[in-house]
C-alpha cells in the first residue's frame, strides 16, 4: 500500500530522469562521465588508504584532492559551457575552457609540490 | 558596474557652473586679442581646455585622488622614524627581522629548514616549522628586486618601510573594493577613510614590522577578490581568490577568520535563497585550490583536514555539492511532485551521513576541538581559568567603549548608517559586507588586537554611508536647475521623483538645508582627519624600544636603555652565554645582543616558562638551583623604579607567579600578597620581599635618592618606599645597570669550591 505506492514513485523517479538525462546534449555527456571518472578513482583511493593505512598522508591528501579538484573543475566547466545557463550566455565555450587548464594546471602544480 | 555617476549630471554641473559652454569638446578661444589673454589663460588652465571628455575627467580625478590618498597612506605612517630613527619597533617584529636577515643572507632552502638554537635552551626551536613566511618572503623579495636595480639598501631600511607600503596598497584594494560593493565614489571615500584610520595604522607604521601590516593588505584582497569571483562567476576570479588565500595563510594565523567567514556567507546566501551557479564556481574552485594552497604552509600542515576550526568550511562545501545536485534534477525532472520525493530521500541520507561523520570525527579525537587561542574568542572568559599565557597578553584584553571611540571615531556612528543603505540594496555583494561587518565588530569587542580586523569592514560600510548621503545631497543641490527647464517627471529613482516634488513646494530651504548638511559631512570628515593625524602622532609611533618623556623644562629627553643594555651583552658577555629573562624580551636579545635565550615571545612551551617563572618568584638558593640545571650565565630585568615606567618586571611579577604556579604547586600566588594586596613596600609579603626579582630589581636601590623630598629607595613606579632595602646577593653579582636603571644585568657565579 504505502509501500508500493513509494516504490512506483521511485520507479517513476528513475524513469523520468533517465528519459530526461537522455536529451541533454553530448558534449555535457562527455563532462559528466569525466566527472565519474574522477570521482571513481578518488573513492578507489580512499579504499586502498583504508586498507593499506595512510602513513604519507600529504601523499593520500594529495591524490584524493586531485581527484576532487578535477572532478569540481569540470563541473564548473560544464555549468560554464551549458547552453541553458542564462549568465554565461555572453561567455565563449573558449574561454570557459581556457580558465578551466588554467585552474588545472595550478590545481596540478600544487599537487606535484604537496606530494613529497 | 559601469561608471554611471558623474557622466549624467555633467550638463546640470555646466549649467549651474553658469559658464557658457555646453559640451567640453570646442577649442579654446584664439589668442588674438591681447584683452582677452586673462580668460583664455584661465579656460587653458580649466579641465575643459585640455580637450577632455566627460568621462577622461572623471579618469583623471579617480587617478589623482587615488594616487594623493596612495601617498598620504605611506607618508602618515612615517611619524616615528622622523622622531627617532628608522629601526624596528616592540618585541615580535624583531624576530621577524633577525629570520629576514636570515632568509636574505642564507637563502630560501636554509631558512625554510632552518633549526634555531639560540633560543629556548636547551630545547631549541623549529624556525622553518613554526612562523608564517609571508611577511619574510614578502619583505625580501623587495629587497632583491631593489638590489637588482642596484639601489644599496640595508634589507633594515626594507623591513621598517614595509608595512606603510602595503598600506598604500590596502588603500588601493579598498578603492576596487568599494568599487564592487556600490560604486566608484564609494571606492574613492573607503580608500580615503583607510588610509588615516588609527585602527589599522596602529599595526602599520614604519618599524611596525609584523604580520599584521601584510595579512590586512592579504585579507582585503581576498575577500575583494572572492567579492568578484561570486558576482562575475569565472573561474579565473576564483583563482586569484585562492592564491590571494594563499598569501594571507601564509602572512598571518588570523587566516583562520577567512576560511570561517566565507563558509558562513556561503551558507547566509544558500538559507536567504540565494543559490546560484556563480556562487558553486566561486566557492568550489576557491576552497578546493585554496585548501591545497594553504597545506604547502608547514606551520598550518594537514590543518584544513583535521581541525575543528576548519570543518565549517569542509561541510559548506560537502553542502554546495548536495545544492548542485537538487538543482540539476530538479531542472532535469518536470515533475514537481517527483521532485519533491526526491527531495525529501536526498536531505534525509545526506543530513544522517553528516550528523555521523562529524560525530565519529570529534569522539575518536581525529578532528581536533577548537585550540585555546580561537576557542577564547567564543568564549572570553575560557582563558583567564585556564590558560593564564594567554590571558597575560596586554593585546588579548576585552576593548573599552573608549578605544573604540580612539580607534574610529565618527566611523563609529556612520557604520550602523552604512548598513542600513546596505540592507536598502541587498546584493551579494553588500551582504558580504554586512556580514565581514557584524562578525568582525564581535570579535573586535572580544579582543583589543582584533579591531585591526574589523577596520576595513568599518572604512568601507562607512564610505558606503558618506557616499550615499553626499550623492543624494548633491542631486537636492543640482536638481533645481532642471525643475527651471520644466523638467519632466521621468526620474529613474524614485528619490530624485519625491525630491523634486518637495522641490516644487519649498524650494530655496531644501536648497539650503542641503548646503548646510554638506558643510557639515565635510566638517565630520576634517575632524576626522586632524584626530587621526593627532592619534598617530601621538599614540601608534612610539617605538616602544626608545622611550621619551618631558623633563623638568620642557625638554624632550630620550631613554635609550634597551639598547645600551643589548649593546654591552653583545660586546662584554662570551658568545657562548646563556640569558634568562622574562620571555617579553627573548626576541629583541636574540635580535641585538646576540645571544642564547631561555624562553622568548613565541611562547610556544609553557613549562619552560614556568620554569623561568618559578626561578623567579622563589628564594635565591631554590632559583639557583634552577639556574645552573639550565646552564644561565646571565639574569636581565627590567626595572622601572627610578624613572617611573610602569611596564616593567615587578608589575609583571603576578604573571610570572601564575603562571609559575600554574605548572609547579609549589610557587601558590597568596604568599606575595598581603590581604589580596600586591605590596612592595615594608608591609609586603616576607616571600615577596626576599624572592629573586625582588633582590634582582632592589639591588642597591635603598641607597638612591630618586625624588626630592623623598626618602632614598622611593619606587616611583609603584609609588612606594620600598621595604627591603639591605639587599645581600650571594650567587649573582651584578654586571650592568643601564644609565637610568631600567634594564639590569646580573651575572650567575660558578658554584663555590667544595671546601
Amino acid at each position: 500500500m504505502g509501500r508500493s505506492s513509494t516504490v512506483k514513485e521511485t520507479q517513476a523517479l528513475f524513469q523520468s530522469l533517465r528519459s530526461a538525462y537522455a536529451a541533454t546534449p553530448n558534449n555535457l555527456k562527455i563532462i559528466d562521465v569525466f566527472v565519474g571518472f574522477a570521482v571513481l578513482t578518488a573513492i578507489i583511493q580512499v579504499v586502498y588508504m583504508a586498507v593499506v593505512g595512510s602513513f604519507p598522508f600529504n601523499s593520500f591528501l594529495s591524490g584524493v584532492l586531485s581527484c576532487i579538484g578535477t572532478a569540481v573543475l569540470a563541473v564548473c566547466l560544464r555549468i560554464q559551457v551549458n547552453k541553458d545557463n542564462k549568465e554565461f550566455k555572453d561567455v565563449a565555450p573558449e574561454r570557459a575552457f581556457a580558465d578551466f587548464i588554467l585552474c588545472n594546471l595550478v590545481l596540478h602544480l600544487v599537487i606535484m609540490n604537496f606530494m613529497g | 558596474m559601469p561608471p554611471q555617476t558623474m557622466s549624467a549630471k555633467t550638463d546640470a554641473t555646466i549649467g549651474v557652473n553658469g559658464t557658457a559652454k555646453s559640451t567640453s569638446n570646442q577649442a579654446p578661444p584664439p589668442m588674438a586679442l591681447p584683452a582677452n589673454l586673462k580668460s583664455d589663460l584661465l579656460n587653458k588652465l580649466s579641465l575643459k581646455s585640455f580637450k577632455l571628455k566627460t568621462k577622461q575627467q572623471e579618469l583623471l580625478l579617480r587617478v589623482s585622488i587615488l594616487f594623493l590618498v596612495y601617498v598620504l597612506a605611506f607618508i602618515t605612517r612615517l611619524f616615528s622614524v622622523l622622531r627617532y630613527e628608522s629601526m624596528i619597533h616592540e618585541f615580535d617584529p624583531y624576530f621577524n627581522y633577525r629570520t629576514t636577515l636570515f632568509l636574505t643572507e642564507k637563502g630560501f632552502y636554509e631558512f625554510w629548514n632552518w633549526f634555531d638554537y639560540e633560543s629556548w635552551y636547551p630545547l631549541g626551536r623549529i624556525v622553518g616549522g613554526t612562523l608564517y613566511p609571508g611577511l619574510m618572503v614578502t619583505a625580501a623579495l623587495i629587497y632583491w628586486g631593489l638590489r637588482f636595480l642596484r639601489f644599496a639598501v640595508h634589507i633594515r631600511e626594507v623591513c621598517v618601510l614595509t608595512a606603510p607600503f602595503f598600506a598604500s596598497n590596502t588603500t588601493l584594494v579598498a578603492y576596487f573594493f568599494g568599487k564592487e560593493i556600490w560604486d566608484s565614489s564609494a571606492g574613492l571615500v573607503a580608500a580615503a577613510l583607510i588610509a588615516i584610520c588609527p585602527g589599522y595604522i596602529s599595526r602599520s607604521v614604519a618599524g611596525s614590522y609584523d604580520n599584521e601590516g601584510v595579512a590586512i593588505f592579504a585579507l582585503l584582497l581576498t575577500f575583494y577578490l572572492f567579492v568578484k569571483a561570486v558576482n562575475t562567476g569565472s573561474l579565473t576570479w576564483s583563482l586569484a581568490s585562492a592564491f590571494g588565500y594563499f598569501y594571507m595563510v601564509s602572512a598571518w594565523g588570523g587566516y583562520v577568520f577567512i576560511i570561517n567567514l566565507i563558509p558562513l556567507y556561503v551558507l547566509v546566501l544558500l538559507i536567504t535563497g540565494r543559490y546560484s551557479v556563480r556562487l558553486y564556481i566561486a566557492y568550489n574552485c576557491m576552497y578546493v585550490l585554496g585548501m591545497l594552497l594553504a597545506m604547502q604552509i608547514r606551520f598550518v600542515g594537514f590543518q584544513h583536514v583535521q581541525s575543528g576550526e576548519h570543518m565549517a568550511a569542509m561541510g559548506v562545501f560537502f553542502l554546495m555539492q548536495v545544492f548542485y545536485f537538487l538543482d540539476w534534477v530538479k531542472y532535469l525532472l518536470s515533475d514537481k511532485r517527483l521532485f519533491e520525493t526526491f527531495l525529501r530521500i536526498t536531505v534525509t541520507t545526506t543530513v544522517g551521513l553528516a550528523a555521523v561523520a562529524l560525530g565519529v570525527g570529534t569522539a575518536s579525537g581525529y578532528i581536533s576541538p577548537w585550540t585555546g587561542r580561537f576557542y577564547s574568542l567564543l568564549d572570553p572568559t575560557y582563558a583567564k581559568d585556564h590558560i593564564p599565557i594567554i590571558a597575560s597578553v596586554s593585546e588579548h584584553q576585552p576593548t573599552a567603549w573608549s578605544s573604540f571611540m580612539f580607534d574610529f571615531h565618527i566611523l563609529l556612528f556612520l557604520f550602523p548608517a552604512g548598513l542600513y543603505f546596505c540592507f536598502k540594496r541587498l546584493t551579494d555583494a553588500t551582504i558580504f559586507i554586512v556580514m565581514y561587518g557584524l562578525t568582525s565588530m564581535y570579535f573586535a569587542g572580544v579582543m583589543v588586537r582584533l579591531i585591526l580586523v574589523a577596520t576595513p569592514a568599518v572604512c568601507l560600510i562607512s564610505a558606503i554611508a558618506v557616499s550615499a548621503t553626499v550623492k543624494n545631497l548633491a542631486q537636492l543641490l543640482r536638481t533645481k536647475s532642471k525643475v527651471t527647464q520644466g523638467g519632466s517627471s521621468k526620474a529613474a529613482s524614485g528619490s530624485k521623483a519625491s525630491s523634486k516634488a518637495l522641490l516644487d513646494q519649498s524650494q530655496p530651504f531644501q536648497r539650503n538645508g542641503a548646503i548646510a548638511l554638506l558643510l557639515g559631512v565635510f566638517y565630520l570628515l576634517s575632524k576626522y582627519a586632524t584626530h587621526c593625524t593627532w592619534v598617530t602622532s601621538e599614540a601608534y609611533s612610539s617605538p616602544s624600544i626608545v622611550l621619551a618623556a618631558r623633563g623638568a623644562h620642557g625638554n624632550k629627553v630620550i631613554f635609550d636603555d634597551y639598547r645600551e643594555a643589548y649593546f654591552w651583552l653583545q660586546q662584554n658577555t662570551p658568545t657562548d652565554a646563556k640569558v634568562m629573562s622574562w620571555w617579553d624580551y627573548g626576541y629583541q636579545i636574540t635580535a641585538m645582543a646576540n645571544r642564547t635565550v631561555i624562553v622568548d615571545n613565541n611562547t610556544w612551551n609553557n613549562t619552560h616558562i614556568a620554569t623561568v617563572g618559578r626561578a623567579m618568584s622563589s628564594y635565591e638558593d631554590e632559583a639557583y638551583e634552577i639556574m645552573r640545571e639550565l646552564d644561565v650565565g646571565y639574569v636581565l630585568v627590567v626595572f622601572g623604579g627610578v624613572t617611573g615606567y610602569s611596564s616593567d618586571d615587578i608589575n609583571k611579577f603576578l604573571w610570572m607567579v601564575r603562571i609559575g604556579g600554574g605548572v609547579f604547586p609549589v610557587i601558590k600566588e597568596p604568599d606575595y600578597l598581603v590581604n589580596g594586596e600586591y605590596r612592595v613596600d615594608k608591609g609586603a609579603a616576607p616571600k615577596m620581599l626576599n624572592c629573586l626579582m625582588y633582590k634582582l630589581c632592589y639591588y642597591r636601590f635603598g641607597e638612591l635618592m630618586t625624588e626630592y623630598g623623598k626618602p632614598p629607595g622611593f619606587d616611583r613606579a609603584r609609588g612606594v618606599e620600598i621595604g627591603n632595602k639591605d639587599i645581600k646577593l650571594e650567587h649573582l653579582e651584578e654586571a650592568f645597570t643601564t644609565s637610568n636603571w631600567i634594564v639590569r644585568i646580573y651575572k650567575v657565579k660558578p658554584p663555590n669550591n667544595r671546601w
